[in-house]
């Protein structure tokens, strides 16, 4: 394993934690090593926490990881959240002008090193409050040991547009920064890093399902803006004209699907993204799309559910709603992206496969893989990717026979024209027709016509699986434990399964990409060669163990689920293996940790912010029957008690707030 | 549109009869519709007749050209991508007032702010016909349906003041009892470049008992009989609009001269999307790859 270092970043929505840790980011993928990035942020503008974690490696790095390093602080409410967080041997790095990071909350080999912003940009004149990012930055660079010219670099390129004299002051102010580091604090990098300076794109699975799309030949967008599918709207609308695509904004998703569809009859290759509330009202369309025959890319990224749910937070519970969409049995496919590259790649596939078998390709992405950013290898981007439009007649000889848009095949698939072309004119219908696409429905009924037109396209559903690459195991073939994921978990499972390893339990990993049609033959070979199956997904029920029992008969020893909006984490898989393998029970009460997130919540929402949680104490919940987790709150100014709160261990019910003095 | 010769009017009728009831108002409108084809000498394969659902909503399958018979309330979307996708067809939209005023309303508005180069006939018979006869958005205030045993006690719906205010360029209303005048309306829409409305007075003659053909015949009248009516003039259409019982005027309320949708796409400058090529080019694949470094 290479070196690598993880930076917290903590403050205020607004506060500009995005574009600082962007340029962090930049910074040091360009002196060749590896960032993967991940931003826990808010459905708020201004406000509010935000949470941005960067981790650096000199090997590639998978996740966000379990590990905290470095945390800048911009306000005090990071401070006393996650300055505990930081492993000895870190820092906690803060504005001592608007704040203080006391002793009591750092671990044994922590320390604190304040940051005087206000002194260090004195030279400068009056700057706005957003500047304290780039002083920090600037110091960050210098405790990391960075390449102070590669931070210059990144501050150039982003504020190029602003002209020379912002880029000047931005880089004296980063200057600044690492000045003052130098003078007062010692490098947090002791052994000089590694810097291959390979460069490599940080982007995000978002930007690379819009750049996979107009490198497949994506000519129409169209999208209802939607969190966390915004993003492909924003780099499709601002590249469209660069690229030659439409992009519509349309009224609604009824309308972005519909569109789209239409577009894609019309001959065009034409995509289209949103959410899972969005994807509910496309789900008429979706079935539209494989009555007609007409090809569509939907990629559907998933946020916290059900209803309107968590919109800035990750899950993978719309396997279900994705599966179901729209009424009958009709050919569609169902795809999720691994990884960050994998967008890229997915997005080109669907194209594809969607025109070659004349159906809707539904990418089901989450927010996760959606909008972290990371780095990927350059050779993963390319411009001359394959583009294969399948069966497509051009002409139709006058003499001939009448042309037959749904001519039964072996295959499946019958030979497309698009509208515009001499001599073969057609209506597709959504109701059931026959070859030439008259209604069977109404005046013609016919139960012969109607069986052979739901085989012949539900007979495509072979082709496409013959060219889908069935998933392969990872890791040692005799482990005792596998672990099955779906999309964007890869990546975390492979990083807790490593864990594990170093702690003595071995285990391999399965992870599936092809969710429709499913390799149900190979996947139940491999399954039944496995001792222990754990399924690791990011939704309350399991929705992905359900379904692989339904297609290969198999059930899953236990499932490792997390709905709590925040991603996995690999030690958090690691431990939930590590207690199933010994054989204990789960407990699902509230932990030390989630009490005290719960008593800011409490404080927020009631007390005004003008307090703390200070001790938590477990204790015995009397009355309430379960015990419960005794927080006392302080006054933030004072640091006087000023009441208790009792939160059930058991319910997280917030059983009472005691004010100092009043009552018992 | 560049076939000189005027062809037979069977070139645009489809393989099979249209199965409407007996004095239905859609045969009228369909035979309207072929009508104005041959009259703007349209060639087959460059018409595109999208439809939802509902007794018009057959429409496409009876005629001959491309087409789609798509979803409830969905036909305007579905012929925007069209339309947007190859901008070289003539998008013709047919459906019934259920579809386009009620339950596609929102598309219907929203084409007519885009100004999309679509046009959109509406067989409007004021009651729900294929699902047996319940209140649509059009049914008259009063009017006793399936669903309505007390009488209809909603407001109908008024298409033309509505596509006045949302930026619909060609506005007009027929009759399916006025088959000639119809089909010039309907010509005149697919040969202005603009979101063209035709609402139809398009008889149920099995479920609509009150707005029936003499109905009908006793109050419409013709725009273009009126003297001085300038269809250029907004205020005077507004003012037509609202005009009903005992007098209802047919023929163009209004007509606008506004660039398209299309005409601000800088994506369609070369030509119909469709006709673009897949491949991507090197140079620009580097420079939106090099935004990532």
């Amino acid at each position: 394993m290479g070196r690598e270092f993880t930076v917290g970043i903590g403050g205020a929505a607004g506060d500009g934690l995005d574009k600082s840790g962007d340029t962090l980011a930049k910074s040091v993928s360009r002196l060749g090593l590896y960032v993967y990035a991940y931003n826990s942020y808010q459905s708020i503008i201004r406000g509010g926490h935000i949470w941005l974690r960067v981790r650096i490696g000199e090997e590639r790095v998978r996740s966000h990881g379990d590990h905290l390093n470095l945390l800048i602080a911009l306000n005090q409410d990071t401070v006393e959240r996650h300055a505990r967080e930081v492993e000895p041997g870190g820092a906690v790095l803060y504005n001592s002008d608007r704040f203080t990071c006391e002793r009591s909350l750092l671990r044994e080999g922590v320390v604190g090193l304040p940051l005087p912003v206000n002194e260090i940009i004195k030279p400068f004149g009056r700057l706005l409050p957003i500047m304290q990012n780039t002083v920090a930055l600037g110091a960050l660079m210098f405790l990391l040991q960075l390449d102070f010219d590669s931070g210059v670099g990144v501050l150039s390129d982003t504020f190029q547009h602003k002209g020379q004299a912002v880029i000047d002051q931005n880089v004296k102010i980063l200057r600044a920064g690492y000045d003052y580091a130098r003078e007062h604090f010692v490098p947090l990098v002791k052994e000089a890093w590694k810097f291959s300076r390979i460069r490599r794109p940080f982007v995000t699975g978002n930007e690379l399902y819009a750049l996979g799309g107009v490198a497949a030949g994506c000519k129409f967008y169209s999208a209802y803006p939607m969190t966390p599918a915004s993003s492909i709207l924003h780099w499709m609308a601002s590249h469209g004209e660069k690229c030659g695509v439409v992009v519509k904004q349309c009224e609604d998703e009824l309308a972005v699907i519909n569109m789209a569809i239409g577009a894609g009859h019309a001959g065009v290759r034409s995509m289209c993204a949103t959410s899972g509330g969005g994807f509910a009202l496309m789900t008429e369309a979706i079935g539209m799309a494989g009555m007609l025959e007409a090809p569509v890319v939907v990629v559907s990224v998933q946020r916290g559910g059900p209803s309107t749910g968590i919109p800035t937070k990750t899950e993978q519970g719309d396997l279900n709603q994705v599966f179901g969409a729209s009424q009958g049995d009709f050919p569609r496919v169902i795809i999720a992206p691994t990884d960050t590259a994998d967008c890229f790649a997915t997005t080109v596939e669907a194209f594809n496969l969607a025109e070659k078998y004349q159906l809707p390709v539904l990418i089901i992405s989450d927010l996760l893989v959606s909008e972290h950013p990371e780095t990927i290898e350059p050779s993963a981007l390319r411009h001359d990717v394959p583009i294969e439009r399948g069966e497509l007649v051009t002409s139709w000889p006058k003499d001939n026979s009448p042309f037959k848009r749904y001519k039964n095949t072996a295959s499946g698939v019958s030979p497309r024209a698009l509208p515009g072309t001499e001599g073969m004119e057609y209506v597709a219908a959504t109701d059931e027709h026959d070859e030439e696409g008259i209604l069977i429905s109404d005046v013609f009924t016919s139960q012969p016509v109607r069986r052979k037109s739901m085989e012949r396209r539900m007979k495509k559903m072979d082709g496409v699986l013959r060219e889908m690459k069935p998933p392969a195991l990872e890791g040692p073939a005799d482990a005792p434990v596998t672990l099955i994921g779906w999309g964007s978990t890869a990546g975390v499972i492979g990083e807790a399964r490593a864990l594990l390893a170093a702690e003595g339990i071995r285990c391999n990993q399965l992870q599936i990409k092809y969710l429709h049609p499913f390799h149900a033959r190979e996947i139940t070979a491999i399954l039944r060669k496995s001792k222990t199956l754990l399924c690791v997904e990011g939704n309350y029920s399991g929705q992905f163990a359900r379904f692989l029992r339904a297609e290969t008969g198999i059930g899953v020893h236990d499932k490792i689920l997390k709905y709590d909006g925040e991603p996995f984490e690999p030690r958090i898989i690691a431990d939930e293996v590590k207690r199933i393998v010994a054989g204990k029970p789960q407990t699902l009460d509230v932990t030390l940790e989630e009490a005290r997130e719960m008593a800011y919540h409490y404080i927020r929402t009631h007390l005004g912010d003008a307090a703390r949680p200070m001790k938590i104490e477990k204790a015995d919940g009397n009355s309430h029957g379960e015990p419960v987790w005794l927080v006392e709150i302080a006054k933030r100014d004072t640091g006087e008690k000023s009441g208790e709160l009792s939160i059930g261990v058991k319910t997280g019910a917030i059983y009472a707030w005691q004010p100092v003095g009043v009552g018992a | 549109m560049a076939t000189v010769v005027e062809l037979p009017l069977e070139t645009y009728q489809g393989l099979v009869e249209p199965d409407w009831c007996p004095g239905c108002g859609d045969f009228g409108v369909l035979r309207a519709l072929e009508l104005a084809a041959q009259k703007l000498r349209l060639p087959t394969k460059n018409i595109f007749v999208v439809s939802g659902i509902g007794c018009s909503s057959n429409l496409p399958g009876y005629f001959h050209g491309y087409g789609v018979h798509s979803l409830h309330g969905r036909a305007v979307a579905v012929a925007s991508g069209a339309k947007l996708a190859n901008h070289e067809l003539n998008v013709v939209i047919t459906g019934g007032d259920g579809d386009g005023y009620g339950i596609g309303l929102n598309h219907f508005i929203h084409a007519m702010r885009r100004n999309l180069d679509l046009t959109y006939l509406v067989m409007n018979n004021q009651i729900y016909g294929l699902t047996t006869g319940q209140a649509s958005p059009t049914t008259e205030k009063g009017h006793k349906t399936k669903s309505t045993p007390r009488g209809n006690v909603e407001l109908p719906i008024n298409p033309i003041a509505l596509a006045l205010v949302s930026g619909a360029t060609y506005i007009a209303r027929g009759f399916s009892g006025e088959n000639k005048h119809l089909a010039d309306l309907i010509a005149g829409g697919i040969a202005h470049r603009g979101f063209s409305l035709i609402d139809i007075f398009s008889p149920c003659v099995t479920y609509n008992k009150i707005n029936t053909y003499p109905w009908f015949k006793q109050r419409v009248y013709k725009l273009e009989d009126e003297q001085g009516y300038d269809a250029t003039d907004m205020q005077a259409a507004f003012k037509k609009a609202f005009e009903w019982d005992p007098k209802i005027p047919l023929g163009l309320f209004y007509k606008g001269d506004e660039l398209t949708y299309e005409d601000h796409e800088p994506a369609l400058k070369n030509g119909p999307l469709v006709r673009h090529p897949l491949k991507m080019d090197k140079g620009v694949f580097d420079e939106l790859v090099e935004e990532f470094y």
